[in-house]
């Protein structure tokens, strides 16, 4: 498989980083005056990637289909951030941290990028806390922590139950820094349709402007993409509604390899559906299942009474209820990992114990973590022989300051009161894994096309553990993309200004008005919305958490027809040459009938089950995955080839030197 | 005026001093005007050392003045300005759901109490500067509880005094303490602040009520 | 239930707009007031005619994108949400719901109930940031002790979304709370500090040049903000700003 190259430094690995960083070419200060990035998003990667390109002295525009940078969905991010800082004085180390990490992807992500992500991870929190970001902290002054799932130290870093937003807020300060000082242009209500090549290197892109409809030409030395995840290939997801993939899939189409697309993961603890008209899901911390204790009523009977809403829970007695997760995993418990946490959810809830209307729902239970709170606090307070009405409000007070807006968030949807009685969650789509295939630097398999955070596949596996994507995201665009960037464009110093004038442009800008046209003459007959929704249940129920060769086969027909039928029969009202959200979801939507097609041959191809894929063919007697690191331990990097069925299929072998392969377990 | 100072929160806090001042100037007329009803002389008596006092009438009246012209015109152009902010108006806007009607309308309360200024200038200040400076009539320290008096016979000036109170007790009702906000007080003692501020802004209004109630009811017969 | 709405209808950012009544049936308690939106839509669609155009994102009230002025408040009837989280449990069978852009002369509407407020990420870069660079080798994390209290008002300062529903809901259309919401995180950090003096200056300036209104103290901003930021804020800023100014 030779066109992979990882380009993993040599040496032992702890060093490869800091040799990489001292063998690779820069570019100086004076030249990098010449240089043009374009940055599409700006999430955590793309903002932090663009802010400290710029202070770099690289001229940088970036690109956001949002109305400002700050709004890119990194915001939504809850729970936290891991760092190996060991403050806790818990054994917590760059090498524990990089080790979590790759067991909790099931031995499926590379080495060297993870271990210069743990490597890197303490500086993250250095760098945002001087920019400002109010982390929590505790009385003497010095940075709390939090636990999260799969791992058995507290590393995570968190502001209240908004850590993305705050970290994003300082990502978009350290961006407004830069444009108030001119080294970042921002296009915003822009929409990257394609990317441009000249001479086989990624040279800029066609952009539409999304308020006025006009498609812009822009030129640069090197692209870099930041635009997030695809769980909206699923039409229900913790996505945005804007969340797309169009910037990634035009890059596949020009070339780029796009890796393990079926590796998706399923968030255990989101806001149960409730009814046709949902839009998208919302997510409820994974840090609620620090004190949040999961079960479903014992008993079939009682499952059907809380249904029928002839029982409540509260009226169950303890013995009465299964706390499945503390049953299966003694160790730990209600913290495993977001892909066994969810499996474990869907295997009640079809045994018939689903505690909502649609049976699809389990409890998070925080009774116990109030009782618990409330007598600590009551010791604290010096408070003798507290009633239990005492102890009880002590508690509630202290989940309020630990997860308030959470629980605020749950009561203005679902309209009960989690402090008075259990909130009802159920997985849901969340986070892809998968993304585009790159190299140590980043690097895409176009030359100068540079992938970053949640777009690409690097870190994460088969699984990603809770509070690492926003770690991702920001070690990529702070501290790896902005110097192994510069090795590649030392190349460029010569150059000049790329002219936006070349055929290359014109080609593409030609290809992106014939697609558009295209989309506006369809027939005619359903909205785009009709075709998101039955792309997302053929998703849904035939590659979400569980997965047979049978129903991926019939997923690849499915999704081929109804692409067949958006291009035929799409209706889209207004104009091209104008706002017109219709058309911007059609366009996304059009690239996402692609890409489902090859999420579904991915996940067939792949024959055994790990991480966030759960193939049913693959499993123990107990029901746990079962990985086949024999034959399945690669990257699989798919070479677009036309139509998504057509895909040609790259391996990157995986080589585990400094971790021992080993079956994933919690119990 | 709005060339001078050119930020939004000096203009507000020339806003509040000018405001608190004429809130100080407030209490002290008040105080006067109180002994017009327990004590005729000793309002006759601070009456002639206001009129006749050089710091009075040379500095603090001119500064009062200067006072009211500041806080009026400063009104105006933030009145201006934020009607402009707004170019398109809301077709339904529920103002009452998240404002007191008070703060919403300071101009209108403004405006009433401007004009009541103008009716009380002409009926005392106006007077006052013809009688000593057109008709330069020699001093006599025994005038002024009687021409007092006799204004608040006619009971039209009695309704009209009584309308204007009311407007600047809902004035000084959100004025007083806002002007603390405006000039960044906003602390442990803010609760105690808009609590004094609700006292002074119903007795001050109300206190004056009486006294013109009581003129009115009281006429001097002879 | 069955609802009328009342909802402003502008091509694009030359045209004038005007009221348009549409009637919905089939609306659930469930629903959030987006969806209801989203069911109109697919309505119009349906119909051929064109949706109406609104700004959304995260649908989970975090993003600040969504603005609507509802029944003459910004996200409607309900405190502490923003549009995408308010619930149709809130209204009646049988209501009329007005539906408005969020209207400040610096929020320019684009096209229906979109507006345009880039003005707001001008007033942050004037300098809504601490100037460190982001390449790496700050001190330690707990080099800075901080004490918590500050942190926490920071962190509530912080929360801000930028949605506009502060100018949106001032009958001055003034950008106070939001200007200020930033100007106090950093303003209460000792990383911040350090340029309290120009930020807070250059901020206001912004703000000013933006067209904003002056603030009157009505407090109509912080009962709709959907983040509960408070006007001690704006009292912050006025003292962060008159101190400033004294020292030059």
């Amino acid at each position: 498989m030779g066109i992979l190259d990882s380009k993993v430094p040599s040496g032992p690995l702890a060093e490869k980083w800091t040799k990489h960083k001292n063998d690779i070419n820069l570019v100086n200060p004076a030249n990098k005056r010449n240089i043009d990035i374009i940055v599409v998003g700006t999430g955590l990667a793309g903002g932090s990637a663009s802010a400290t390109l710029a202070e770099l002295g690289y001229n940088v525009k970036t690109f956001c289909y949002q109305d400002s940078p700050r709004r890119a969905h990194s915001i939504a991010a809850q729970g936290g951030i891991n760092a190996a800082k060991n403050y806790q004085g818990d054994g917590d180390s760059p090498y524990r941290l990089f080790y979590d990490t790759i067991k909790g992807g099931d031995y499926r992500s590379r080495e060297a990028n993870v271990y210069r992500l743990a490597e890197e991870s303490a500086n993250i929190i250095d760098q945002c806390v001087a920019q400002g970001v109010p982390f929590a902290r505790e009385y003497g002054g010095l940075l709390d922590n939090r636990s999260f799932g799969g791992v058995l130290v507290s590393r995570t870093f968190y502001a209240k139950g908004q850590t993305g937003q705050q970290l994003l807020l300082g990502a978009y300060a350290a961006m407004n820094r830069q444009i108030n000082r001119g080294k970042i242009q921002s296009f915003n209500r822009h929409e990257m349709m394609d990317l441009v090549l000249v001479d086989g290197k990624a040279r800029g892109i066609i952009a539409r402007n999304l308020t006025t409809g006009e498609i812009e030409r822009h030129s640069a030395h090197a692209v870099v993409l930041a635009t997030g995840g695809y769980g909206n290939v699923f039409f229900l997801s913790t996505n945005a509604m804007g969340s797309n993939v169009m910037a990634a899939w035009r890059a596949h189409r020009r070339g780029a390899f796009f890796a393990n697309p079926c590796f998706t993961q399923i968030h255990p603890t989101c806001i149960p559906v409730s009814g046709d008209h949902q839009s998208k899901l919302t997510l409820m911390s994974e840090s609620l299942r620090n004190d949040g204790r999961i079960w479903v009523p014992k008993h079939l009977d009682d499952a059907k009474a809380i249904r029928e809403g002839k029982l409540k829970p509260t009226q169950l007695k303890e013995e009465d209820r299964d706390y499945y997760l503390e049953r299966r995993y003694p160790a730990f418990g209600n913290l495993v990992p977001r892909d066994v946490a969810s499996r474990a959810a869907k295997e009640r809830c079809d045994a018939g114990f689903g505690v909502n209307k649609t049976g699809e729902a389990v409890y998070l239970d925080f009774a116990a973590a109030i009782q618990r709170y409330g007598k600590e606090e009551a010791l604290k307070h010096g408070i003798k022989d507290a009633s239990e009405n005492e102890i009880t409000s002590l508690g509630k007070k202290v989940i309020e300051a630990k997860y308030g807006n959470l629980f605020q968030m749950y009561e203005k949807i679902v309209d009960e009161n989690p402090y008075e009685t259990p909130m009802m969650i159920y997985p849901a789509v969340h986070y892809t894994m998968g993304g585009l295939w790159v190299d140590y630097n980043l690097q895409t398999t176009i030359e100068g096309c540079y992938c970053a955070g949640e777009a690409n596949f690097s870190d994460h596996g088969a699984n990603r553990l809770g509070a690492s994507a926003l770690m991702q995201g920001l070690a990529d665009g702070y501290f790896v993309l902005p110097y192994t960037i510069g090795d590649y464009l030392s190349k460029d110093i010569r150059t000049g200004k790329i002219p936006t004038e070349l055929p290359e442009f014109d080609a593409a800008e030609t290809a992106v008005k014939e697609r558009l046209q295209k989309l506006m003459s369809g027939n005619g007959q359903h909205s785009v919305d009709y075709y998101h929704k039955k792309l997302g249940k053929i998703m849904w129920d035939k590659c979400g958490m569980a997965r047979n060769a049978e129903g991926l086969k019939e997923a690849i027909e499915d999704i081929a027809a109804l692409r067949a039928d958006f291009w035929e029969n799409v209706k889209i009202p207004g104009r091209a040459d104008a706002m017109n959200a219709e058309l911007e979801k059609a366009g996304r939507v059009a690239d996402f009938l692609e890409l489902g097609e090859l999420f579904a041959k991915d996940a067939l191809d792949r024959n055994e089950s790990c991480g966030g894929h759960f193939r049913e063919e693959y499993q123990t007697p107990e029901g746990e995955a079962l990985r086949d690191d024999e034959n399945y331990k690669y990257v699989a990097a798919w070479e677009f080839k036309g139509a998504p069925k057509d895909a040609v299929l790259h391996k990157e072998e995986l080589t585990y030197e400094n971790i021992e392969l080993k079956t994933r377990s919690y119990k | 005026m709005s060339g001078l100072i050119k930020s939004s929160i000096a203009r507000k806090v020339v806003m509040a001093l000018s405001g608190l001042f004429l809130v100080l100037f407030l209490a002290q007329h008040f105080t006067i005007n109180v002994t017009s009803v327990i004590a005729p002389e000793t309002f006759n008596e601070w009456s002639h050392f206001m009129g006749y006092n050089i710091l009075v009438q040379y500095i603090l009246q001119p500064v009062l003045i200067a006072g009211i012209i500041v806080h009026f015109v400063m009104g105006i152009v933030l009145e201006l300005q934020n009607s402009k902010a707004r170019s398109i108006k809301y077709k339904k806007y529920s103002g009452s759901a998240n404002a007191s009607w008070m703060s919403r309308n300071m101009i209108v309360t403004g405006l009433v109490v401007l004009a009541f200024i103008g009716l009380h200038m002409y009926d005392f200040w106006v007077h006052e500067m013809a009688y000593k400076y057109i008709e330069a009539n020699p001093e006599d320290p025994t005038r002024y509880y009687e021409e007092t008096v006799i204004k608040f016979e006619p009971f039209w000036r009695t309704i009209i005094y009584i309308i204007a109170f009311v407007l600047l007790a809902l004035h000084l009702w959100h004025g007083f303490a806002s002007s603390f906000q405006s000039m960044g007080v906003n602390n442990k003692y803010t609760p105690a602040i808009k609590t004094f501020t609700k006292i002074f802004s119903i007795v001050i209004p109300a206190g004056f009520i009486f006294i013109a109630l009581y003129h009115h009811f009281n006429p001097i017969t002879h | 239930m069955k609802l009328t709405l009342k909802i402003w209808r502008q091509k694009d950012a030359s045209s004038k707009g005007k009221m348009v009544d549409y009637s919905i049936n089939g609306i659930e308690g469930d629903m959030s007031f987006l969806e209801m939106l989203d069911v109109l839509n697919e309505e119009l669609i349906n119909k051929g005619e064109e949706p109406v155009e609104f700004d959304h994102d995260c649908r989970e009230g975090i993003c600040g994108t969504c603005s609507l002025q509802i029944n003459g408040e910004p996200h409607g009837p309900d405190r502490l949400v923003t549009t995408c989280q308010l619930h149709m449990r809130k209204f009646n069978d049988g209501d009329t719901i007005v539906i408005e852009p969020f209207r400040a002369t610096a929020f320019p509407v684009i096209k229906d109930l979109v507006v345009d407020r880039s003005a707001f990420d001008r007033i942050q870069q004037a300098g809504g940031f601490i100037s460190v660079n982001t390449s790496g080798n700050t001190v330690d994390a707990n080099a800075i002790p901080i004490e918590k209290h500050a942190a926490d008002e920071a962190m509530d300062a912080a929360t801000c979304i930028g949605c506009g529903a502060c100018v949106a809901a001032c009958k001055n259309a003034s950008a106070m709370l939001f200007t200020s919401a930033k100007v106090s995180q950093f303003a209460l950090l000792p990383q911040g500090r350090v340029e309290a003096t120009e930020r807070v200056q250059n901020m206001v300036r912004q703000m000013d040049l933006e067209g904003f209104g002056n603030c009157t103290n009505t407090g109509a901003c912080e009962v709709e903000c959907p983040k509960g930021i408070s006007l001690e804020n704006i009292a912050r800023m006025n003292r962060e700003y008159l101190s400033a100014t004294v020292e030059g």
